[in-house]
Protein backbone atom coordinates (compact mmCIF):
# COMPACT_ATOMS: atom_id res chain seq x y z
CA UNK A 1 0.00 0.00 0.00
CA UNK A 2 1.59 3.25 -1.14
CA UNK A 3 1.20 6.50 0.77
CA UNK A 4 0.67 9.66 -1.26
CA UNK A 5 1.22 13.26 -0.17
CA UNK A 6 -1.84 15.22 -1.29
CA UNK A 7 -1.47 18.80 -0.06
CA UNK A 8 -0.15 20.96 2.75
CA UNK A 9 -2.89 21.08 5.42
CA UNK A 10 -3.58 24.79 4.95
CA UNK A 11 -4.50 24.15 1.30
CA UNK A 12 -7.31 21.84 2.38
CA UNK A 13 -9.23 23.69 5.10
CA UNK A 14 -12.34 22.22 6.75
CA UNK A 15 -15.31 21.97 4.41
CA UNK A 16 -13.20 21.69 1.25
CA UNK A 17 -12.30 18.80 -0.97
CA UNK A 18 -9.59 18.10 -3.49
CA UNK A 19 -9.84 16.02 -6.64
CA UNK A 20 -6.86 14.21 -8.07
CA UNK A 21 -5.80 11.17 -9.99
CA UNK A 22 -3.50 8.64 -8.39
CA UNK A 23 -2.22 5.71 -10.44
CA UNK A 24 -5.01 6.32 -12.93
CA UNK A 25 -7.67 6.25 -10.23
CA UNK A 26 -9.91 9.30 -9.67
CA UNK A 27 -9.78 10.15 -5.96
CA UNK A 28 -11.32 12.86 -3.82
CA UNK A 29 -10.01 13.91 -0.41
CA UNK A 30 -12.31 15.70 2.02
CA UNK A 31 -11.63 17.73 5.12
CA UNK A 32 -14.65 17.38 7.38
CA UNK A 33 -14.17 19.46 10.53
CA UNK A 34 -10.47 18.68 10.63
CA UNK A 35 -10.78 14.98 9.79
CA UNK A 36 -9.62 13.73 6.41
CA UNK A 37 -11.28 11.12 4.23
CA UNK A 38 -10.50 9.71 0.82
CA UNK A 39 -13.07 8.26 -1.60
CA UNK A 40 -12.94 6.81 -5.08
CA UNK A 41 -14.46 9.54 -7.25
CA UNK A 42 -16.62 7.21 -9.31
CA UNK A 43 -20.15 6.27 -8.40
CA UNK A 44 -20.68 2.49 -8.31
CA UNK A 45 -24.18 2.98 -9.72
CA UNK A 46 -23.64 4.42 -13.21
CA UNK A 47 -20.18 5.92 -12.91
CA UNK A 48 -20.73 9.64 -12.18
CA UNK A 49 -17.93 11.72 -10.68
CA UNK A 50 -19.49 11.02 -7.30
CA UNK A 51 -17.63 13.54 -5.20
CA UNK A 52 -18.90 16.54 -7.16
CA UNK A 53 -22.20 16.10 -5.38
CA UNK A 54 -23.23 18.04 -2.28
CA UNK A 55 -22.31 17.04 1.25
CA UNK A 56 -25.49 16.59 3.19
CA UNK A 57 -26.66 14.78 6.30
CA UNK A 58 -28.60 11.58 6.70
CA UNK A 59 -32.38 11.85 6.95
CA UNK A 60 -33.90 8.81 8.61
CA UNK A 61 -37.29 8.07 10.04
CA UNK A 62 -38.45 5.41 12.44
CA UNK A 63 -42.09 6.42 11.96
CA UNK A 64 -43.93 8.59 9.47
CA UNK A 65 -43.91 12.08 10.93
CA UNK A 66 -40.64 11.64 12.81
CA UNK A 67 -37.45 12.61 11.06
CA UNK A 68 -33.95 12.36 12.45
CA UNK A 69 -31.20 14.25 10.66
CA UNK A 70 -27.72 13.11 11.60
CA UNK A 71 -24.18 12.85 10.17
CA UNK A 72 -24.37 16.44 8.98
CA UNK A 73 -21.74 17.07 6.29
CA UNK A 74 -20.70 13.42 6.22
CA UNK A 75 -22.92 12.09 3.46
CA UNK A 76 -22.03 12.62 -0.19
CA UNK A 77 -24.96 12.73 -2.59
CA UNK A 78 -24.20 11.64 -6.15
CA UNK A 79 -24.56 14.49 -8.69
CA UNK A 80 -26.55 12.24 -11.01
CA UNK A 81 -29.19 10.08 -9.33
CA UNK A 82 -28.71 11.24 -5.79
CA UNK A 83 -27.59 8.01 -4.16
CA UNK A 84 -26.11 8.70 -0.74
CA UNK A 85 -22.78 7.40 0.54
CA UNK A 86 -21.09 7.76 3.92
CA UNK A 87 -17.74 9.43 3.27
CA UNK A 88 -16.22 7.77 6.36
CA UNK A 89 -16.80 4.25 5.08
CA UNK A 90 -18.08 4.44 1.49
CA UNK A 91 -21.27 2.68 2.54
CA UNK A 92 -24.29 3.19 0.30
CA UNK A 93 -27.59 4.01 1.95
CA UNK A 94 -29.65 3.09 -1.11
CA UNK A 95 -28.47 -0.42 -1.62
CA UNK A 96 -25.84 -1.28 1.00
CA UNK A 97 -25.85 -4.96 0.14
CA UNK A 98 -24.72 -4.51 -3.44
CA UNK A 99 -22.93 -1.18 -3.61
CA UNK A 100 -20.20 0.61 -1.76
CA UNK A 101 -17.63 3.11 -2.93
CA UNK A 102 -14.03 2.45 -2.10
CA UNK A 103 -12.80 4.51 0.85
CA UNK A 104 -9.11 5.33 1.30
CA UNK A 105 -7.68 6.24 4.71
CA UNK A 106 -6.32 9.79 4.85
CA UNK A 107 -4.57 11.60 7.67
CA UNK A 108 -2.01 14.27 8.50
CA UNK A 109 1.76 13.70 8.68
CA UNK A 110 4.44 16.17 9.70
CA UNK A 111 6.77 17.37 6.92
CA UNK A 112 9.80 15.65 8.45
CA UNK A 113 8.25 12.20 8.21
CA UNK A 114 6.90 12.90 4.73
CA UNK A 115 10.36 13.82 3.50
CA UNK A 116 11.78 10.64 4.99
CA UNK A 117 9.27 8.51 3.12
CA UNK A 118 7.88 6.02 2.15
CA UNK A 119 5.69 8.62 0.50
CA UNK A 120 4.95 9.62 -3.05
CA UNK A 121 4.40 13.35 -3.45
CA UNK A 122 1.62 14.24 -5.91
CA UNK A 123 2.83 17.50 -7.46
CA UNK A 124 3.27 18.84 -3.94
CA UNK A 125 6.49 20.57 -3.02
CA UNK A 126 7.27 19.32 0.44
CA UNK A 127 8.82 21.50 3.13
CA UNK A 128 9.94 19.92 6.37
CA UNK A 129 8.36 22.55 8.64
CA UNK A 130 4.71 22.11 7.56
CA UNK A 131 2.11 19.33 7.89
CA UNK A 132 0.68 17.36 4.98
CA UNK A 133 -2.47 15.45 4.14
CA UNK A 134 -1.59 11.92 3.16
CA UNK A 135 -3.74 9.19 1.63
CA UNK A 136 -3.09 5.46 1.45
CA UNK A 137 -3.92 3.32 -1.53
CA UNK B 1 -24.82 25.63 -0.98
CA UNK B 2 -21.63 23.69 -0.81
CA UNK B 3 -21.03 23.29 -4.51
CA UNK B 4 -17.36 22.74 -5.11
CA UNK B 5 -15.88 21.42 -8.27
CA UNK B 6 -12.61 20.37 -9.73
CA UNK B 7 -10.71 23.25 -11.24
CA UNK B 8 -10.46 21.50 -14.57
CA UNK B 9 -13.69 19.76 -15.31
CA UNK B 10 -13.13 16.68 -17.36
CA UNK B 11 -15.68 14.60 -19.18
CA UNK B 12 -17.20 12.39 -16.54
CA UNK B 13 -18.02 9.56 -18.91
CA UNK B 14 -15.28 7.26 -20.04
CA UNK B 15 -15.48 6.21 -23.70
CA UNK B 16 -17.37 3.04 -23.05
CA UNK B 17 -19.92 2.76 -25.84
CA UNK B 18 -17.62 2.10 -28.75
CA UNK B 19 -20.28 2.02 -31.41
CA UNK B 20 -22.13 5.16 -32.40
CA UNK B 21 -25.38 5.91 -30.59
CA UNK B 22 -28.39 8.19 -30.91
CA UNK B 23 -29.45 10.24 -27.92
CA UNK B 24 -33.12 11.06 -28.38
CA UNK B 25 -33.65 13.39 -25.44
CA UNK B 26 -31.13 16.19 -24.90
CA UNK B 27 -32.12 19.44 -23.19
CA UNK B 28 -30.42 22.57 -24.43
CA UNK B 29 -30.69 25.59 -22.12
CA UNK B 30 -30.29 29.33 -22.50
CA UNK B 31 -27.15 30.81 -20.99
CA UNK B 32 -28.78 34.14 -20.16
CA UNK B 33 -32.30 35.41 -19.56
CA UNK B 34 -32.25 37.54 -22.69
CA UNK B 35 -30.65 35.04 -25.04
CA UNK B 36 -33.87 34.75 -27.06
CA UNK B 37 -34.27 38.48 -27.59
CA UNK B 38 -32.51 38.56 -30.98
CA UNK B 39 -35.23 36.22 -32.24
CA UNK B 40 -38.15 38.11 -30.72
CA UNK B 41 -39.86 41.19 -32.11
CA UNK B 42 -39.34 44.35 -30.01
CA UNK B 43 -43.03 44.18 -29.17
CA UNK B 44 -42.54 40.90 -27.33
CA UNK B 45 -39.25 41.89 -25.71
CA UNK B 46 -41.03 44.86 -24.15
CA UNK B 47 -44.02 42.73 -23.24
CA UNK B 48 -41.76 40.31 -21.36
CA UNK B 49 -40.00 43.15 -19.53
CA UNK B 50 -43.29 44.76 -18.50
CA UNK B 51 -45.61 41.82 -17.89
CA UNK B 52 -43.55 38.64 -17.88
CA UNK B 53 -45.42 35.45 -18.74
CA UNK B 54 -48.66 33.98 -17.45
CA UNK B 55 -48.58 30.21 -17.20
CA UNK B 56 -51.58 27.96 -16.65
CA UNK B 57 -50.14 26.87 -13.32
CA UNK B 58 -50.23 29.06 -10.24
CA UNK B 59 -46.55 29.00 -9.38
CA UNK B 60 -44.92 31.57 -11.60
CA UNK B 61 -41.31 31.29 -10.53
CA UNK B 62 -40.61 27.75 -11.56
CA UNK B 63 -42.34 24.41 -11.44
CA UNK B 64 -44.72 23.43 -8.61
CA UNK B 65 -42.30 20.83 -7.27
CA UNK B 66 -38.69 21.29 -6.26
CA UNK B 67 -36.22 19.29 -8.30
CA UNK B 68 -33.59 16.91 -6.97
CA UNK B 69 -30.55 18.89 -8.12
CA UNK B 70 -30.02 22.53 -9.17
CA UNK B 71 -31.97 23.14 -12.42
CA UNK B 72 -32.97 19.46 -12.19
CA UNK B 73 -29.54 18.83 -13.67
CA UNK B 74 -26.32 16.99 -13.06
CA UNK B 75 -24.16 19.00 -10.71
CA UNK B 76 -21.13 18.11 -12.79
CA UNK B 77 -22.72 19.61 -15.90
CA UNK B 78 -22.19 23.31 -15.17
CA UNK B 79 -20.19 24.63 -18.13
CA UNK B 80 -16.76 25.96 -17.12
CA UNK B 81 -17.55 29.30 -18.77
CA UNK B 82 -20.61 29.79 -16.52
CA UNK B 83 -24.34 29.60 -17.19
CA UNK B 84 -26.75 26.80 -16.39
CA UNK B 85 -26.27 23.15 -17.28
CA UNK B 86 -26.94 22.44 -20.94
CA UNK B 87 -26.26 26.02 -22.07
CA UNK B 88 -22.84 25.49 -23.67
CA UNK B 89 -22.40 23.62 -26.94
CA UNK B 90 -18.65 23.25 -26.38
CA UNK B 91 -19.15 21.64 -23.00
CA UNK B 92 -21.99 19.45 -24.24
CA UNK B 93 -19.67 18.19 -26.97
CA UNK B 94 -16.95 17.48 -24.45
CA UNK B 95 -19.12 15.91 -21.75
CA UNK B 96 -21.78 14.11 -23.77
CA UNK B 97 -21.42 13.95 -27.53
CA UNK B 98 -17.74 13.09 -28.01
CA UNK B 99 -17.10 10.60 -25.19
CA UNK B 100 -20.33 8.71 -25.86
CA UNK B 101 -19.90 8.67 -29.61
CA UNK B 102 -23.29 10.29 -30.19
CA UNK B 103 -24.06 10.27 -33.89
CA UNK B 104 -27.56 11.74 -33.63
CA UNK B 105 -28.72 13.98 -30.77
CA UNK B 106 -32.34 15.13 -30.65
CA UNK B 107 -32.86 18.44 -28.84
CA UNK B 108 -35.97 18.95 -26.73
CA UNK B 109 -35.95 22.43 -25.23
CA UNK B 110 -38.04 22.86 -22.09
CA UNK B 111 -39.09 26.14 -20.44
CA UNK B 112 -40.18 27.46 -23.78
CA UNK B 113 -43.31 29.28 -24.84
CA UNK B 114 -45.43 26.19 -24.28
CA UNK B 115 -48.12 26.41 -21.64
CA UNK B 116 -48.39 30.20 -21.68
CA UNK B 117 -51.88 31.70 -21.57
CA UNK B 118 -51.20 34.52 -23.98
CA UNK B 119 -51.31 32.62 -27.24
CA UNK B 120 -49.63 35.31 -29.35
CA UNK B 121 -46.73 35.44 -26.90
CA UNK B 122 -46.64 31.66 -26.79
CA UNK B 123 -46.37 31.46 -30.59
CA UNK B 124 -43.68 34.17 -30.68
CA UNK B 125 -41.58 32.48 -27.99
CA UNK B 126 -41.86 29.06 -29.60
CA UNK B 127 -40.82 30.44 -32.96
CA UNK B 128 -37.90 32.25 -31.31
CA UNK B 129 -36.80 29.03 -29.60
CA UNK B 130 -36.84 27.27 -32.95
CA UNK B 131 -34.66 29.95 -34.59
CA UNK B 132 -32.35 29.80 -31.58
CA UNK B 133 -32.03 26.03 -31.88
CA UNK B 134 -30.78 26.39 -35.44
CA UNK B 135 -28.46 29.30 -34.68
CA UNK B 136 -26.91 28.08 -31.47
CA UNK B 137 -27.04 24.29 -31.88
CA UNK B 138 -27.93 22.47 -35.07
CA UNK B 139 -26.04 24.74 -37.48
CA UNK B 140 -22.94 24.44 -35.28
CA UNK B 141 -22.92 20.68 -34.82
CA UNK B 142 -24.34 18.43 -37.50
CA UNK B 143 -24.96 15.62 -35.02
CA UNK B 144 -27.68 17.68 -33.36
CA UNK B 145 -31.25 17.88 -34.65
CA UNK B 146 -34.00 20.04 -33.21
CA UNK B 147 -37.62 19.50 -32.23
CA UNK B 148 -40.13 22.07 -33.45
CA UNK B 149 -41.53 23.71 -30.34
CA UNK B 150 -45.12 24.86 -30.84
CA UNK B 151 -47.70 26.86 -28.93
CA UNK B 152 -49.53 23.70 -27.94
CA UNK B 153 -52.77 25.24 -26.66
CA UNK B 154 -53.43 27.05 -29.93
CA UNK B 155 -53.65 24.37 -32.58
CA UNK B 156 -53.76 26.84 -35.46
CA UNK B 157 -50.60 28.76 -34.59
CA UNK B 158 -48.90 25.47 -33.78
CA UNK B 159 -49.82 24.06 -37.18
CA UNK B 160 -48.58 27.24 -38.87
CA UNK B 161 -45.21 26.91 -37.11
CA UNK B 162 -44.93 23.27 -38.18
CA UNK B 163 -45.72 24.13 -41.81
CA UNK B 164 -43.17 26.90 -41.79
CA UNK B 165 -40.43 24.53 -40.57
CA UNK B 166 -41.51 21.55 -42.68
CA UNK B 167 -38.73 20.36 -44.97
CA UNK B 168 -36.03 22.13 -42.93
CA UNK B 169 -33.46 19.44 -42.20
CA UNK B 170 -32.57 21.06 -38.88
CA UNK B 171 -35.81 19.66 -37.45
CA UNK B 172 -36.81 16.03 -36.98
CA UNK B 173 -39.94 16.12 -34.81
CA UNK B 174 -42.65 18.26 -33.27
CA UNK B 175 -42.51 18.66 -29.50
CA UNK B 176 -45.45 18.56 -27.12
CA UNK B 177 -45.53 18.06 -23.36
CA UNK B 178 -47.61 15.48 -21.53
CA UNK B 179 -49.54 17.85 -19.26
CA UNK B 180 -51.75 20.21 -21.18
CA UNK B 181 -55.01 21.99 -20.57
CA UNK B 182 -56.88 18.95 -21.88
CA UNK B 183 -55.97 15.35 -22.67
CA UNK B 184 -53.93 15.25 -25.85
CA UNK B 185 -56.49 13.48 -28.02
CA UNK B 186 -58.95 16.39 -27.88
CA UNK B 187 -59.96 18.22 -31.03
CA UNK B 188 -58.15 21.46 -30.18
CA UNK B 189 -54.84 19.63 -30.74
CA UNK B 190 -55.79 18.01 -34.04
CA UNK B 191 -54.37 20.75 -36.27
CA UNK B 192 -50.98 19.89 -34.75
CA UNK B 193 -51.34 16.24 -35.73
CA UNK B 194 -52.56 17.09 -39.17
CA UNK B 195 -49.63 19.40 -39.87
CA UNK B 196 -47.13 16.92 -38.43
CA UNK B 197 -48.50 14.10 -40.51
CA UNK B 198 -48.36 16.22 -43.65
CA UNK B 199 -44.77 17.19 -42.88
CA UNK B 200 -43.85 13.57 -42.17
CA UNK B 201 -42.61 14.53 -38.71
CA UNK B 202 -43.14 12.40 -35.59
CA UNK B 203 -44.73 14.14 -32.60
CA UNK B 204 -42.76 13.74 -29.39
CA UNK B 205 -44.69 13.93 -26.12
CA UNK B 206 -42.23 14.79 -23.38
CA UNK B 207 -43.09 14.37 -19.71
CA UNK B 208 -43.84 17.60 -17.77
CA UNK B 209 -45.65 20.74 -18.72
CA UNK B 210 -48.21 22.32 -16.43
CA UNK B 211 -51.68 22.65 -17.85
CA UNK B 212 -53.14 24.15 -14.69
CA UNK B 213 -54.49 20.82 -13.45
CA UNK B 214 -53.15 18.83 -10.50
CA UNK B 215 -50.19 16.77 -11.58
CA UNK B 216 -51.76 13.45 -10.63
CA UNK B 217 -55.24 12.22 -11.55
CA UNK B 218 -56.23 12.38 -7.88
CA UNK B 219 -54.94 15.80 -6.93
CA UNK B 220 -51.80 17.51 -5.71
CA UNK B 221 -49.36 15.14 -4.01
CA UNK B 222 -46.90 16.10 -1.28
CA UNK B 223 -43.60 15.03 -2.77
CA UNK B 224 -41.44 15.42 -5.85
CA UNK B 225 -41.04 11.65 -5.93
CA UNK B 226 -44.78 11.46 -6.60
CA UNK B 227 -44.40 13.82 -9.52
CA UNK B 228 -41.63 11.59 -10.87
CA UNK B 229 -43.72 8.44 -10.85
CA UNK B 230 -46.78 10.43 -11.91
CA UNK B 231 -45.27 10.99 -15.34
CA UNK B 232 -46.20 7.51 -16.41
CA UNK B 233 -49.82 8.05 -15.30
CA UNK B 234 -49.87 11.25 -17.25
CA UNK B 235 -48.56 9.65 -20.43
CA UNK B 236 -51.08 6.86 -20.01
CA UNK B 237 -53.94 9.37 -19.96
CA UNK B 238 -52.47 11.13 -22.99
CA UNK B 239 -52.08 7.89 -24.90
CA UNK B 240 -55.54 6.62 -23.99
CA UNK B 241 -56.98 9.93 -25.14
CA UNK B 242 -55.08 9.80 -28.44
CA UNK B 243 -56.41 6.32 -29.15
CA UNK B 244 -59.98 6.82 -27.95
CA UNK B 245 -60.60 10.22 -29.51
CA UNK B 246 -59.61 8.63 -32.78
CA UNK B 247 -56.41 10.56 -33.47
CA UNK B 248 -54.57 7.48 -34.73
CA UNK B 249 -57.56 6.45 -36.80
CA UNK B 250 -57.91 9.92 -38.31
CA UNK B 251 -54.14 10.35 -38.90
CA UNK B 252 -52.91 6.88 -39.80
CA UNK B 253 -49.43 8.05 -40.79
CA UNK B 254 -48.93 9.99 -37.56
CA UNK B 255 -46.03 8.75 -35.43
CA UNK B 256 -45.89 9.55 -31.72
CA UNK B 257 -42.85 9.30 -29.46
CA UNK B 258 -43.44 8.96 -25.72
CA UNK B 259 -40.49 10.72 -24.09
CA UNK B 260 -39.22 10.36 -20.53
CA UNK B 261 -42.09 8.58 -18.89
CA UNK B 262 -40.93 4.98 -19.00
CA UNK B 263 -42.41 2.20 -21.11
CA UNK B 264 -42.95 -0.70 -18.68
CA UNK B 265 -46.59 0.30 -18.32
CA UNK B 266 -47.33 0.11 -22.04
CA UNK B 267 -48.41 -3.54 -22.26
CA UNK B 268 -50.79 -3.39 -19.30
CA UNK B 269 -52.39 -0.17 -20.52
CA UNK B 270 -52.90 -1.74 -23.95
CA UNK B 271 -54.39 -4.92 -22.49
CA UNK B 272 -56.79 -2.93 -20.37
CA UNK B 273 -57.79 -0.69 -23.27
CA UNK B 274 -58.39 -3.72 -25.49
CA UNK B 275 -60.58 -5.38 -22.92
CA UNK B 276 -62.67 -2.28 -22.24
CA UNK B 277 -62.95 -1.61 -25.97
CA UNK B 278 -64.42 -5.06 -26.61
CA UNK B 279 -67.24 -4.21 -24.20
CA UNK B 280 -67.67 -0.51 -24.91
CA UNK B 281 -66.86 -0.15 -28.57
CA UNK B 282 -70.31 1.20 -29.40
CA UNK B 283 -69.40 4.32 -27.40
CA UNK B 284 -66.39 4.98 -29.62
CA UNK B 285 -67.30 3.52 -33.01
CA UNK B 286 -64.59 5.66 -34.64
CA UNK B 287 -62.03 3.43 -32.90
CA UNK B 288 -62.19 0.67 -35.45
CA UNK B 289 -59.45 -1.64 -34.26
CA UNK B 290 -58.28 -2.89 -30.86
CA UNK B 291 -56.39 0.00 -29.16
CA UNK B 292 -53.24 -2.10 -28.86
CA UNK B 293 -52.95 -2.22 -32.65
CA UNK B 294 -52.76 1.56 -32.97
CA UNK B 295 -50.27 1.72 -30.12
CA UNK B 296 -47.98 -0.88 -31.60
CA UNK B 297 -48.12 0.64 -35.05
CA UNK B 298 -47.88 4.34 -34.29
CA UNK B 299 -46.00 4.75 -31.00
CA UNK B 300 -42.27 4.80 -30.18
CA UNK B 301 -40.67 5.13 -26.73
CA UNK B 302 -37.52 6.79 -25.50
CA UNK B 303 -35.67 4.79 -22.88
CA UNK B 304 -34.69 7.29 -20.22
CA UNK B 305 -35.64 6.69 -17.42
CA UNK B 306 -34.72 3.15 -18.37
CA UNK B 307 -36.82 0.50 -16.68
CA UNK B 308 -34.67 -1.34 -14.16
CA UNK B 309 -36.47 -4.39 -12.75
CA UNK B 310 -34.61 -6.82 -10.52
CA UNK B 311 -34.75 -9.53 -13.14
CA UNK B 312 -33.62 -8.65 -16.64
CA UNK B 313 -36.02 -11.30 -17.96
CA UNK B 314 -38.89 -9.07 -16.82
CA UNK B 315 -37.41 -6.23 -18.81
CA UNK B 316 -36.97 -8.39 -21.89
CA UNK B 317 -40.58 -9.59 -21.64
CA UNK B 318 -41.88 -6.02 -21.67
CA UNK B 319 -39.64 -5.07 -24.57
CA UNK B 320 -40.73 -8.13 -26.47
CA UNK B 321 -44.33 -6.93 -26.29
CA UNK B 322 -43.40 -3.38 -27.29
CA UNK B 323 -40.93 -4.48 -29.96
CA UNK B 324 -37.16 -4.06 -30.09
CA UNK B 325 -37.77 -1.85 -33.09
CA UNK B 326 -39.74 0.69 -31.02
CA UNK B 327 -37.26 1.85 -28.38
CA UNK B 328 -35.09 4.93 -28.83
CA UNK B 329 -32.12 5.31 -26.52
CA UNK B 330 -31.97 8.60 -24.59
CA UNK B 331 -29.80 10.02 -21.81
CA UNK B 332 -31.87 13.08 -20.79
CA UNK B 333 -28.63 15.10 -20.58
CA UNK B 334 -27.99 17.28 -18.63
CA UNK B 335 -30.77 16.36 -16.26
CA UNK B 336 -30.00 14.66 -12.99
CA UNK B 337 -31.69 11.37 -13.80
CA UNK B 338 -29.39 10.97 -16.83
CA UNK B 339 -28.88 7.40 -18.09
CA UNK B 340 -25.30 6.39 -18.82
CA UNK B 341 -25.23 4.65 -22.23
CA UNK B 342 -22.79 1.94 -21.21
CA UNK B 343 -24.79 0.97 -18.13
CA UNK B 344 -28.47 0.87 -19.09
CA UNK B 345 -28.88 -2.26 -21.13
CA UNK B 346 -28.26 -5.59 -19.39
CA UNK B 347 -26.18 -8.26 -21.07
CA UNK B 348 -27.91 -10.90 -23.15
CA UNK B 349 -29.25 -8.77 -25.99
CA UNK B 350 -28.48 -9.82 -29.55
CA UNK B 351 -26.18 -7.63 -31.63
CA UNK B 352 -29.03 -6.68 -33.98
CA UNK B 353 -31.33 -5.62 -31.12
CA UNK B 354 -28.55 -3.65 -29.42
CA UNK B 355 -27.86 -1.77 -32.62
CA UNK B 356 -31.57 -1.01 -33.08
CA UNK B 357 -31.91 0.11 -29.46
CA UNK B 358 -28.90 2.42 -29.49
CA UNK B 359 -29.03 3.81 -33.01
CA UNK B 360 -30.95 2.07 -35.79
CA UNK B 361 -34.51 2.76 -34.63
CA UNK B 362 -33.82 6.44 -34.13
CA UNK B 363 -32.15 6.88 -37.52
CA UNK B 364 -35.05 5.20 -39.22
CA UNK B 365 -37.76 7.10 -37.36
CA UNK B 366 -36.09 10.49 -37.75
CA UNK B 367 -34.96 9.84 -41.32
CA UNK B 368 -31.21 10.22 -40.72
CA UNK B 369 -28.80 8.40 -43.04
S1 LIG C 1 -24.32 7.37 -10.98
FE1 LIG C 1 -24.33 7.90 -8.90
S2 LIG C 1 -26.33 7.58 -8.29
FE2 LIG C 1 -26.34 6.96 -10.34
Amino acid sequence: MARHVIAPVDELPPGTRKFLEIDGRPIAIFNIKGEYFGLMNRCPHQGAALCEGPLIGLAQSSNPGEIEYTKLGEIIRCPWHGWEFDIRTGQSYCDPRRFRVKAYPAHVEPGASVVKGPYVAETVTVKVESDYVVVEL
Amino acid sequence: MNIQFRENQEAASPLTVKTAIADCDIHPARATRTELYPYLAKRWQHHLEIYGVHAYQGMMEGPPYPKAQPNASRRDAYPPEGGPQGSSLAFMQKQLLDPNNVQLGVLNPLNTGQGIRNHELSAALCSAINDWQIDKWTSKDKRLKASIVVGNEDGLSAAAEIRERAGDKNFVQVLLLSRNVEPLGQRRYWPIYQAAEEAGLPVGVHAFGFGGNPITPSGWPSYYIEEMVGHSQCQQSALASLVLEGVFERFPKLKMVMIEAGFGWAPSLAWRLDKAWQRLRSEVPHVKRPPSEYIREQVWWTTQPMEDPESREDLFDVIKWIGWDRLLFATDYPHWDYDEPSRVLPAGVSEANREAFYLGNAKKLYGIN
